[in-house]
């Protein structure tokens, strides 16, 4: 028996959670505690790390499995990682350090119970990641949303009890029907192991129903246009610690779980309901992206700037294509890094200013150029120029859309103009032009530490954009025997 | 000779009973010795059930009309368990109230010898016999509270209410009985097989009576003023030890001597469940009162019960038992908190006494939210697996319609739940509570809060306890 790694990993931030809430919390010192919470997850990112060392990368098959019993005769316990869910649990390693350092400026009252929040919460994205049972990908999926309601509602904004309810209502009517939709998996194939089930495969005729079902849960999770409404509300009213975990992990798992799940056990299904995604991607692409164009709150653009991303994703998943797919991924493991920086850039500002609004700032190049050229990186890397890793993810989908669908390959392109339309008005409204707010001459450039959050965020955007063979050779094996799983099972139908 | 050893739990409370009775007669200032002799008395009964277990699969005596079997073991088991905690975090309040005498425990006793007799029984006349030792004790613990017009109010009311459906029940006895000619389960099991549509009405009636006492949808209008008046540590009893026993006796009707006539009561069950745990979240989300809106939810967990013995199968009623346990556990921890809510000899509880309780008490409000998610049934917390099995259940049969319902019900009692923690976590604080509470309140929100929070860890035990239970 090797060493639970993926275990230690889902584990560990919990016990960094329990450790803190045995601790006090001393009013105006509360550099244990950040230090308890930054040190657990710190090393789990470096287990991570090992995790991709060690990761076999000329396999598809799941690598460092647990299996044990959990409900006898019933449910198994088993997790388990393959070239695919690695990449998103390094990302969530790699961000939720990154929050923690961020919350010194944000978040002001009750800080340790936030970072036991996200600890929590990190351990069941990890766990979203590797489970390789249906139960137990749904428990960790639900029980996400625990944290994320406290983190919304306790710290968010004026709006905060709105948002958190229309988060946490809208993902849980989504998540309901997925769970009909396992229990029936269950009673037609006798199990809810994923391996196992990827094997048999599930008969054709309850196909359609069930992928409706966990469609219903993945497309509130996304955001797909129309249920992508929570999203900009609980985004605005989040603190950035929040909203950065949101929009780069939590809206991976919908990601993750179509690839993984609709695309894996239902093939003929999702092959009937492309037309109805790529519909649906279509209309958030463009969209939302106009929608974005006429925000007036930083933070609101950006959150339908990643619902209009997250159309490319799920258009390049459901091209079914080798491109598509790892464009695809690449495309949310760099909208998450992206995504978080630049919630963390308008949080950088509002600190200070305690307006997202855009017209409050303008003029910001002159007072704040450290702020201002990080920005534009991140600006740019949003709309996807060339060199950055927003690029690879976006001309990969769109190349995998260009061999399924010409026509929606097209208009998902305008998409891509758009996005930049807003992103760099955005930019010229809040760091070019003249200064014209007085309190804006008092503004500080990034401290050490936001300087320090930020370039990690800047290192591996860039990385990725100009050499993204570690990412694609990771992914490679996996998605390429994902393809040939669905078109054999295609084929014999 | 009948092995009497099977009734040992039923002689030896009903011995106690009459001991306590006799000894509060000639003491004075007994209370405190009547309680903890009761709360004796409650343990040995326990110990005795337990011990039976191990040795009895199923057994029965009097001419048929007593079972003990796995299942009526285990419900014992639940119910004195139950009944013994109720009793032992009573104390502070009754004493609060100055009605800490020597008939509360006596009462209790009694209703749990009730519920015995209910859940053993194998005969309508056993049956009955339990269901009114349990109901009368009920009635007068509904009103204990007599200084207050809505404690005596509560009571008349579910003295009335619950008599005109014992008369309902009684009278659908009575029609059986014409069409069986048995009052004994087994036989009418075996004599009831015809199309008769008076024999219906005989099991609507039955239904109808058990249904009342479960407080199912449409005949749940007593409980929530019964719940909002009667003391609150009354309504704890009442919103966990009776329904363990009524949801005995109906498992038992519907397998036992309806078995043969499932499409008769399919339609009925499936019902009751899905309107119950409608009605039991919509009817939730506008109450102020904590009290009457446990009441309201506890009529949606009802629904969910409903939906596992609605399947016809034996995971079905497993499911079932599965989810009045883990239910039982989270009132229990939910009145808990709810009697911590004493500033000054008074106690408080309106939803808004709630506000900003995480800034002033931070482990109670740790410990509320977990209750109040699992209530919701949000994984990985044991509500969710009560949940989860029943579902399973419901889904084996292809009931799909249910299952559905079921679940979007959930989406909208979590939203009356959502907004208890709105207001402990989300709003403005007020003045602190006492902290002075008695041990055993504290041990008992302890070990509810952790079971619920860790059942996930060992999920396998209660469902292997419950395994054991084959009715069909």
């Amino acid at each position: 028996m090797n060493f639970p790694i993926l275990s230690s990993l889902i584990l560990l931030p919990t016990i960094g959670a329990l450790f803190l809430f045995f601790t006090k919390e001393k009013e105006g010192n509360n550099t244990t505690i950040k230090y308890v919470a930054l040190f657990t997850t710190v090393v789990n990112f470096l287990i991570s790390i090992y995790l991709w060392i060690a990761f076999d990368q000329s396999t598809s098959s799941f690598q460092f499995i647990e299996d044990r019993t959990w409900i006898e005769g019933f449910i198994n316990y088993k997790v388990g990682v393959d070239g695919i869910s690695i990449l998103f649990i390094i990302l969530t390693t790699f961000i939720t350090p990154l929050c923690i350092i961020s919350v010194n400026n944000s978040v002001k009252n009750r800080l340790r119970d936030f970072l036991i929040a996200i600890l929590i919460m990190e351990s069941f994205m990890i766990g979203v990641f590797s489970a390789l049972d249906l139960v137990v990908f749904y428990l960790f999926f639900e029980a996400g949303l625990i944290p994320m309601f406290l983190i919304i509602g306790i710290w968010g904004g004026a709006r905060r009890v709105y948002s958190a309810f229309k988060f946490f209502l809208y993902t849980l009517l989504g998540s309901v029907l997925m769970l009909v939709a396992i229990i029936s998996i269950y009673w037609i194939t006798e199990t809810t192991d994923v391996v196992q089930l990827y094997e048999i495969g599930i008969d054709v005729k309850y196909q359609n129903l069930l992928w409706l079902a966990f469609f219903s849960s993945f497309a509130v999770k996304t955001p797909m246009w129309p249920v992508h409404t929570w999203l900009p509300d609980a985004h605005v009213e989040a603190p950035t610690a929040g909203s950065v975990l949101l929009a780069a992990i939590l809206l991976k798992m919908a990601g993750y779980g179509f690839i993984r799940f609709s695309l894996g056990l239902f093939p003929v299904a999702s092959e009937v309901f492309t037309p109805l995604i790529y519909t649906l991607s279509v209309i958030a692409i463009i969209f939302t992206s106009l929608i974005a164009l006429m925000q007036e709150d930083m933070k609101k653009l950006i959150a339908y700037s990643s619902v209009a991303h997250m159309g490319f994703v799920t258009l390049g998943i459901f091209t079914l294509q080798q491109q598509g797919i790892e464009g695809s991924i690449i495309q949310m493991i760099s909208h998450g890094l992206v995504s978080a920086a630049l919630f963390l850039t308008v949080g950088v500002v509002y600190d200070r200013m305690h307006s997202r609004l855009i017209s409050t700032y303008g003029g910001l190049v002159s007072v704040i150029p450290k702020y201002s050229i990080l920005f534009m990186l991140f600006a740019l890397a949003s709309l996807g120029l060339p060199g950055t890793s927003g690029f690879i993810g976006e001309f990969l989908i769109l190349m995998g859309a260009f061999k399924d669908n010409f026509l929606v390959a097209v208009i998902a392109s305008i998409g891509v103009i758009l996005g930049a339309a807003y992103m760099l008005w955005l930019y010229k409204r809040v760091v070019f032009g003249k200064l014209l707010n007085e309190d804006l001459k008092k503004i500080l450039d990034l401290n050490r530490s936001e300087y320090f959050i930020l370039s990690c965020l800047a290192a591996p955007i860039l990385f990725f954009g100009f050499y993204p063979d570690p990412l694609i050779n990771t992914i490679e094996v996996s998605v390429t025997d994902l393809i040939n799983m669905h078109n054999t099972n295609i084929a014999s139908k | 000779m009948e092995n009497l050893n099977l009734i040992l739990p039923e002689i030896f409370i009903s011995l106690s009973i009459m001991f306590l009775l006799i000894l509060g007669v000639f003491k004075n200032e007994s209370s405190k010795i009547t309680f903890n002799l009761s709360l004796f008395a409650i343990l040995i009964t326990t110990i005795i059930t337990i011990n039976e277990t191990f040795s009895v699969t199923r057994e029965t005596l009097f001419n048929e009309s007593v079972v003990i079997d796995s299942m009526s073991s285990l419900m014992k088991i639940i119910t004195l368990i139950g009944g013994f905690l109720v009793l032992v975090i009573s104390s502070t309040y009754l004493k609060t109230f100055k009605i800490y005498n020597i008939e509360y425990p006596v009462l209790i006793l009694s209703s749990i010898l009730g519920m015995m007799v209910m859940i053993s029984s194998n005969d309508l006349i056993v049956f009955y016999m339990g269901l009114e030792l349990q109901s009368l004790a009920l009635y007068v613990l509904a009103t204990y509270n007599r200084d207050q017009l809505k404690s005596s109010e509560a009571g008349l009311k579910y003295f009335v209410l619950s008599a005109l459906s014992s008369g309902l029940l009684l009278y659908g006895c009575s029609l059986v009985y014409g069409f069986s000619g048995s009052t004994n389960f087994d036989i009418i099991s075996n004599q009831l097989n015809s199309e008769e549509y008076v024999l219906t009405f005989g099991i609507v009636f039955i239904l109808v009576g058990l249904a009342f006492k479960i407080s199912a949808v449409p005949f749940h209008m007593w409980a929530p003023d019964v719940y909002e008046g009667s003391p609150t540590t009354v309504t704890l009893f009442f919103t966990i030890v009776p329904k363990i026993a009524a949801l005995t006796v109906f498992i038992r009707f519907l397998y036992v001597p309806f078995l043969n006539l499932i499409d008769q009561w399919q339609m009925i069950i499936v019902f009751l469940s899905i309107a119950s745990m409608v009605f039991g979240a919509v009817a939730a989300i506008g109450q102020t009162n904590i009290k009457r809106l446990i009441a309201y939810s506890s009529i949606g967990h009802i629904g969910y019960t409903l939906a596992g013995l609605a399947t016809a199968s034996n995971e079905g009623i497993q499911s079932s038992i599965i989810y009045i346990s883990i239910y039982v556990v989270m009132n229990l921890a939910l009145f808990s908190c709810l009697l911590m809510l004493r500033r000054k000899d008074q106690y408080y509880e309106d939803i808004d006494d709630l506000s900003g309780l995480s800034k002033n008490h931070p482990l109670l409000s740790l410990c509320l939210l977990l209750i109040l998610f699992s209530l919701a049934g949000i994984p990985p917390l044991a509500g969710f697996f009560a949940k989860f099995y029943v579902f399973k259940a419901v889904l084996e049969q292809s009931m799909y319609f249910l299952a559905i319902v079921g679940l979007l019900s959930t989406v909208v009692a979590a939203f009356y739940y959502l907004r208890i923690i709105k207001i402990m976590y989300f709003d403005e604080e007020q003045d602190k509570y006492d902290t002075d509470h008695s041990l055993w309140l504290k041990f008992s929100l302890t070990v509810s809060t952790i079971l619920i929070l860790l059942y996930f860890i060992f999920p396998s035990q209660l469902v292997e306890v419950v395994s054991r239970i084959n009715i069909i």
